[in-house]
This record gives structure tokens, C-alpha cells and sequence, in this order.
């Protein structure tokens, strides 16, 4: 079989009237829910203690006392659920040539002319900055927050080091939940987006528009039969 | 209960026998952390302070013993390492604690034993409550004291960052910050600290702060009269001052006396974290929110056109045929 460049073997045309291409499996798609809801409750919780006036957020988890207990926990549970993803997902989230053509006519993104860009494979450069920016983030977080997890690490770092921790935290939590609302804002802006996340497929259309390398790739490879 | 308490001027007053209301309670209370707009108190109370005349001390530990009785802690017993600091540091059970340095004075070549009782310094502009994010776990009443409210706190630590003297400390047990109170609760009932009452040496001494600066100079003034000609106070004013001062024979090195600060503040890191990070980080999330709701709201989304579809199934078609039986692999 010929190296893949812009498809994950699994990626495959599941019907052909009309088109529908299967863009992640079961398995991915539970890591990315496990991933979210970690994200939301540990942005739910982290905002409570961010600042007074969201303090009362800590009661979506039983207090303040449950909240401090809560948010670290969590916290690894993403580390390792994101580990996994980053795994399956980091080849084809690799910089490309194109992707610097695509950054340089934003504007026509986000004015739905796409057909006036190169085509994409499975990532366009905007996906592959969210994937990026929410990899060195949320290594950032995990690193600066066990050095203020007081209740476990409670004398890993000296004062002055964990003063600096938790300034860069608090920093670098701003950043990733910018960066959750772009993620957030671009699946709901980019309709036929969320399916495939939720039953795993996108429409034809909607992979001839936005990934037509990705798409090529897979008709292509189709071709020696989808029992392969 | 018929009269209420004065406030104490100084700690060798006994206390009275009947029962009396606290001089001073929620009312007086000036600042509560994670909180904004705190409505200040109709009356305000004497500025306090206890003052620790370090040339004075003797090292006995009454201190922390009366420390220890009166807040009712039992701090672990530990293993003997060869140093007179017992325990070996502030513990969420022992909020003060003698600490021993041996010091050559090289004016002299004298060997000098510094003892400092190290204990929350009640800052006028406290580090722990700016840090805190639980409203209501810290407060600062108008007489100065600063106290932990512990049914408030959170257990985070973050009081620990904030403070520049390196004094709150975690309680495994109950997951709350603990450390000197001021004996707050000894100070609404008219009498002064524990420690300061046990003192032998009358090396530990409480009253008014005015009270307590004018003794710090006379006891400065004998001091120099002695050859200690860097004797001095220590109120320092990059926290404001504190409602615990010090009288040292070396007043322009503190930090000889057990890592003293010399010039103590609350680290611009954390008034980073605690200022602009917060109010325009909540900004710009908030804004960042807003507006991807609205452009969602109003703006026209990225639609497949139904000749998106016609072009994926004409590619679909010629890229990938009908599938054949497996022959034509």
C-alpha cells in the first residue's frame, strides 16, 4: 500500500449515494469526548478559582474544598486522555507547504470562498494551530500545576518557583480556553462539522470542500475495494 | 453579658471574671479576600501590634508552649537532628517557632546566638489575603490582625505564594491554612497573646502599635547605649508595615536572623497574577465568548452547497469505480 499522506488508514468512503467518508473511529471519537468533558469541567472549575466572581461555579462541585480536591485530579485525567489523541492524530497535523497559503488568505476562509485555496488533506492550518497550541498548552498546564498541587506536591518547588507556576497556570489557562472557543466556534461556523465527531462521518460535500486531498486520497485507495 | 471588652494594651492584664462581650468581631472587619467593595466598619479600633525584642530573648519556648495550650494544637514529635528548633519548622499545629541562628560578628569575631520567634507578621497590606480566592477564608480586622476564617478556606495554598514571610501552612487533616492568630479571640475578650503572656523575659510584649513603637525606641536607645549601633525596628514598610514588629541588635541585616527578609513585599509576580492577569484575562475570555456567539448568532456559516456534493460523488465515481469482485485487485 502506498505511504498515506493525507489519510489515517482507518479513513474510508462509507457510502457512495450520497457520499459519506468515515473521518474517525469509535475509539477516537470517545478519547475526544473524554478529552471535552475533562476540558469543561477543569475550565469550570479553574475559572472558580480564577477570579472571586466566579467563585460560585465551585458549587457545580460540591464547594470549594471539592473543587480544590477536584480540579488536579481532572487535570491528569486530561493529560493522558490528550496523551492518546495526540498519538493518533499528530502525523497528518504535521506543517505543510499549503497551509502557509491558507494562513496568508484567511480572509477568504472566513469568507467561504475555500475554492479560491489549496486543497487540504485530512487538516487545514487553522485545525493543525488548535492542535498544536492545545498539545504545548495543556503540557505547560500539567507541568506548572503539580508544582502547585498542594496537596500531593506540596514542597516540590521552592516559594518563589511556585509563585511563577502559578502565574504561567493561570496564563496558559487564558490561552486554552481562547483556544477552545476558537475550536468550539470553527466545528459550529464549518456546518457538517460535528458529525464527525458525534457518529464519525462527514458528507461528501463537505470533504470536497474543505479536505479534497484527504478525500482524493481515500476515493483513490478505495478503488482496490473496501474490504481492504 | 453586660459591658464589652476593651481592647487589651497590654498582655499582663488578667481577665475579667464576668462574662463580657467581645470588643472587637465581623464588624470590624476591613478587608475579606476574594472579595471587592467591603463595606468599612463605622468605628475604627487602635492599631495593635505585639513586638518581639529579639536582645531580649532567652530561647525558652514558653512561647510556643502557651502557643500550643492556648490553641489547643498538638504538633507531631519529631526526631532530634542536633538543632534547638523544635519543631524544625512552623507546622499547621505550631504557629510560632523559635528560630536559632549562630552568627560570627565579623566587627567583633564574636560568636553571636540570634534567636527570632518567627510567626505571622499581621502586614498592613497582607499577601495571604490578596492571594486567596475563597471569599470570606481571610480577613483584616481594623485593628490590624489578620485572621483565617477556616470554614471558608479551600485548602489550595495559595496564601503560601502570597506570603512574603513564608508562614501559612497546610493542615493535612482538615485541608485548611493554619498560622498565628494574633490571638484574636484572646484580643476580643481584652486580653493580649498567649505568647506574649508567657513570656519570662518580658521579651514578647503587646499593646497599642503606637505603644509598642515608642517602647522599640526606648529599648533601641539602651541597645545602642550597649555598642549595638545598627540596633533597630522592624516594621518594614514594603507590606505596610506589621502588626508584629521586631526590635533587632542588627537591624540593617535581618536576614542573619533566620533568612529575616530585608525588604519583604508582596512579590510583583503574584500582584501580576492577582491584578491585570485576572481582570483582563476574565476580559478577554469573556469578549472572546461573546463575540464567537454573536458572529455565530449573525454572521452566515460555511455551508456545503448541494455542488459539493455532486463533485465528491463524481470523484467518488472516478477515482473509485463501482466495486468489483476481488478479482480486479
Amino acid at each position: 500500500m502506498p505511504r498515506l499522506r493525507y489519510s489515517e488508514p482507518g479513513d474510508h468512503i462509507e457510502s457512495r449515494a450520497p457520499v459519506t467518508v468515515s473521518r474517525y473511529r469509535g475509539i477516537t471519537r470517545l478519547n475526544h469526548w473524554v478529552t471535552a468533558t475533562s476540558l469543561i469541567l477543569l475550565l469550570l472549575s479553574g475559572l472558580a478559582l480564577f477570579h472571586p466572581s466566579l467563585f460560585f461555579l465551585t458549587g457545580i462541585f460540591g464547594g470549594g474544598q471539592v473543587t480544590r480536591w477536584i480540579h488536579p485530579i481532572i487535570g491528569i485525567v486530561l493529560f493522558f486522555s490528550f496523551l492518546l489523541l495526540f498519538l493518533q492524530l499528530w502525523r497528518l497535523n504535521l506543517p505543510r507547504p499549503e497551509d502557509r497559503t491558507w494562513v496568508a488568505n484567511i480572509g477568504e476562509v472566513v469568507k467561504g470562498h475555500e475554492e479560491k485555496l489549496p486543497e487540504l488533506g485530512k487538516y487545514n492550518a487553522g485545525q493543525k494551530f488548535v492542535f498544536w497550541a492545545m498539545s504545548v498548552l495543556i503540557v505547560v498546564l500539567i507541568v506548572s500545576g503539580v508544582m502547585i498541587w498542594e496537596e500531593y506536591f506540596p514542597a516540590l518547588v521552592s516559594i518563589p518557583l511556585r509563585r511563577i507556576a502559578v502565574l504561567v497556570h493561570s496564563l496558559a489557562a487564558v490561552a486554552i480556553i481562547l483556544v477552545f472557543i476558537l475550536h468550539v466556534y470553527a466545528a459550529i461556523w464549518t456546518r457538517g462539522t460535528i458529525s464527525a465527531m458525534t457518529r464519525g462521518t462527514v458528507t461528501g460535500g463537505w470533504a470536497w470542500r474543505h479536505h479534497r486531498k484527504w478525500l482524493r486520497e481515500i476515493a483513490g485507495r478505495d478503488r482496490k475495494g473496501p474490504a481492504e | 453579658m453586660s459591658d464589652t471588652a476593651p481592647q487589651p494594651t497590654t498582655a499582663a492584664a488578667n481577665p475579667p471574671v464576668q462574662p463580657i462581650a467581645p470588643g472587637f468581631d465581623a464588624r470590624d472587619v476591613v478587608r475579606i479576600s476574594a472579595t471587592s467593595n467591603v463595606p468599612q466598619p463605622e468605628r475604627q479600633l487602635t492599631k495593635l501590634a505585639k513586638l518581639i525584642d529579639v536582645s531580649k530573648c532567652i530561647g525558652c519556648k514558653a512561647c510556643q508552649s502557651a502557643c500550643i495550650e492556648w490553641n489547643d494544637t498538638m504538633p507531631a514529635v519529631e526526631e532530634n537532628v542536633g538543632v534547638y528548633e523544635n519543631p524544625h519548622d512552623l507546622t499547621p499545629d505550631m504557629f510560632t517557632l523559635m528560630r536559632f541562628a549562630e552568627w560570627e560578628n565579623p566587627a567583633t569575631n564574636e560568636l553571636e546566638w540570634l534567636i527570632r520567634k518567627d510567626g505571622c507578621m499581621h502586614c498592613e497590606d497582607p499577601g495571604c489575603l490578596k492571594a486567596c480566592p475563597a471569599p470570606g477564608a481571610i480577613v483584616q480586622y481594623s485593628n490590624g490582625i489578620v485572621d483565617f476564617i477556616h470554614e471558608n478556606c479551600i485548602g489550595c495554598g495559595y496564601c503560601i505564594k502570597g506570603c512574603p514571610f513564608d508562614i501559612p501552612r497546610i493542615s493535612r487533616v482538615d485541608h485548611t491554612a493554619y498560622k498565628c492568630t494574633l490571638c484574636s479571640d484572646r484580643v476580643a475578650v481584652g486580653q493580649g497573646p498567649a505568647c506574649a503572656k508567657a513570656c519570662p523575659t518580658e521579651a514578647i510584649v503587646f499593646g497599642t502599635k503606637e505603644d509598642m513603637v515608642a517602647h522599640a525606641e526606648t529599648r533601641i536607645e539602651d541597645l545602642k547605649s550597649r555598642g549595638y549601633e545598627n540596633a533597630g525596628i522592624y516594621d518594614p514598610e514594603g507590606v505596610g508595615g506589621t502588626h508584629v514588629i521586631y526590635v533587632l541588635h542588627h537591624a540593617d541585616k535581618p536576614s542573619i536572623y533566620n533568612d529575616l527578609p530585608d525588604n519583604p513585599r508582596i512579590s510583583p509576580i503574584v500582584e501580576g497574577w492577582k491584578g491585570v492577569t485576572k481582570t483582563a484575562g476574565l476580559a478577554v475570555m469573556g469578549l472572546a465568548a461573546i463575540g464567537a456567539t454573536l458572529h455565530g448568532l449573525f454572521a452566515r456559516a460555511n455551508q456545503v452547497e448541494p455542488e459539493d456534493e455532486v463533485e465528491a460523488e463524481r470523484l467518488v465515481e472516478t477515482e473509485a469505480p463501482q466495486p468489483q469482485p476481488r478479482e480486479d485487485v
